[in-house]
């Protein structure tokens, strides 16, 4: 099966690792991930403004080409995951936004929201099957305790996205345990970590990322895995006592593969 | 009759939000909700009926506009589709497309950096802190 790879900005500079141990897993995996040619950044933010229509045209371009291919279009991070679905769900839905995006796009064939956008995980969930990945696992890591941090773009809002319930998810626990771990479930795993705020104001971020620190931390975790790479460099710069390791999942998914040191496509 | 300038402007909010405030029922789910509560001078529950009160020189000296951490709590917890964060987001976006509206600079940025900033906080913080 081949995909086509939308990596975002983030995966090209500040977070390759999530992106290169996806590349060696999908190989293990037996799928093929086609990076998007002359990809644009996905804006990291969904544009919320129903008259906002530039701003949404980078993600059509590339769900339209992954339209062409007759691909679906996979993602890893939660905001390019998060913005492309929306974007796609007002190609699709919303007439307004969808006429006016395609009157500026002029494309041989009008866009209407035709392509499917997956993340990397729903893929592992919905197409591979964690019993089918758990079989592929070499390096079982039994023994840890993993809590999964979903944060919000991953899920919310729900009716859109539809990658898990919003509010009680489980695909990452799901994960974990295909992985031979053992998930922790704690209450801020579906919390924001503070976001852009980050960039102004250093305080939100660092009190968010205590509380979830030390929730996950109460309940037993050694280590976090996410999806985000805000999420990411929020949490690592938390000066939380509570503050335990976090990866992103893909590098756990290629460690438990055997192929962490392996190559890529 | 004639609308008033914060008659105009809380339509502009309503339209660019594409969200009714006249719908909610105050039950504060998006208040309780919100990260970003404690941050907030005028709370996602109260930024509604700002609207509907068309008091929106309130809201645009707001600074909660710029603590809302676009998480969707409200969003997806609102039980009349209000979908407070919309709202906000909209006033935000007001104050934004008036000349000189931006709230954050490029030339600000360099000494805001630090060798691990993800591209992905910095296009984020560009689109919700400037036009």
């Amino acid at each position: 099966m081949k995909y086509s790879y939308y990596p975002g900005c983030t995966l090209k500079n500040k977070a390759q690792d999530l992106d290169l141990y996806a590349r060696r897993a999908a190989v293990a995996l037996g799928f093929e991930l086609v990076e998007i040619p002359e990809w644009q950044c996905c804006g990291g933010v969904y544009p919320l403004g129903t008259d906002e229509i530039a701003s949404k045209l980078s993600s059509v371009r590339a769900l339209n080409y992954a339209k062409e291919q007759g691909q679906d279009l996979i993602t890893l991070c939660s905001a390019c995951h998060h913005v492309l679905k929306r974007v796609n769900d007002d190609m699709k839905n919303v007439a307004d936004i969808s006429d006016r995006a395609n009157n500026y796009m002029q494309l041989d064939a009008p866009y209407k929201g035709e392509t499917t956008v997956v993340h990397f995980l729903e893929v592992l969930r919905d197409r591979i099957g964690f019993d089918e990945l758990k079989k592929k696992v070499v390096n079982p890591l039994t023994g840890k305790k993993i809590g999964a941090y979903y944060g919000c773009l991953a899920l919310r809002p729900g009716k859109v996205l539809e990658f898990d319930d919003p509010e009680n998810p489980q695909i990452m626990e799901d994960f974990i345990r295909a992985l031979g771990a053992e998930p922790v479930i704690y209450p801020y795993r579906n919390e924001c970590c503070g976001a852009y705020t980050a960039l102004e104001d250093k305080n939100i971020p660092a009190k968010r990322t205590k509380m979830i620190f030390d929730s996950a931390d109460g309940f037993g975790a050694d280590m976090l895995i996410t999806a985000c790479p805000l999420c990411m460099y929020n949490l690592n710069k938390s000066e939380a006592d509570s503050k335990v390791p976090v990866y992103y999942f893909t590098e756990l998914l290629a460690e438990a593969l055997g192929v962490k040191e392996g190559v890529e496509q | 009759m004639s609308l008033t300038m914060a008659e105009k402007q809380a339509e502009q909010i309503r339209q660019i939000s594409g969200s009714d405030p006249y719908k909610c029922m105050k039950c504060g789910k998006c208040s309780a909700s919100c990260p970003s509560f404690n941050e907030m001078d005028i709370k996602p529950h109260q930024f509604v009926s700002y609207v509907v009160n068309d008091n929106i020189e309130a809201l645009a000296e707001s600074k909660s506009l710029w603590k809302c951490l676009g998480c969707f709590a409200c969003v997806e917890r609102c039980p009349r589709d209000v979908q407070p964060g919309r709202v906000v987001d909209a006033a935000r976006q007001l104050v934004e497309r008036q000349r000189g509206g931006d709230h954050l600079h490029a030339e600000d940025i360099p000494a805001l950096l630090d060798d691990d900033v993800p591209q992905q906080l910095l296009v984020s913080a560009f689109r919700r802190y400037r036009r």
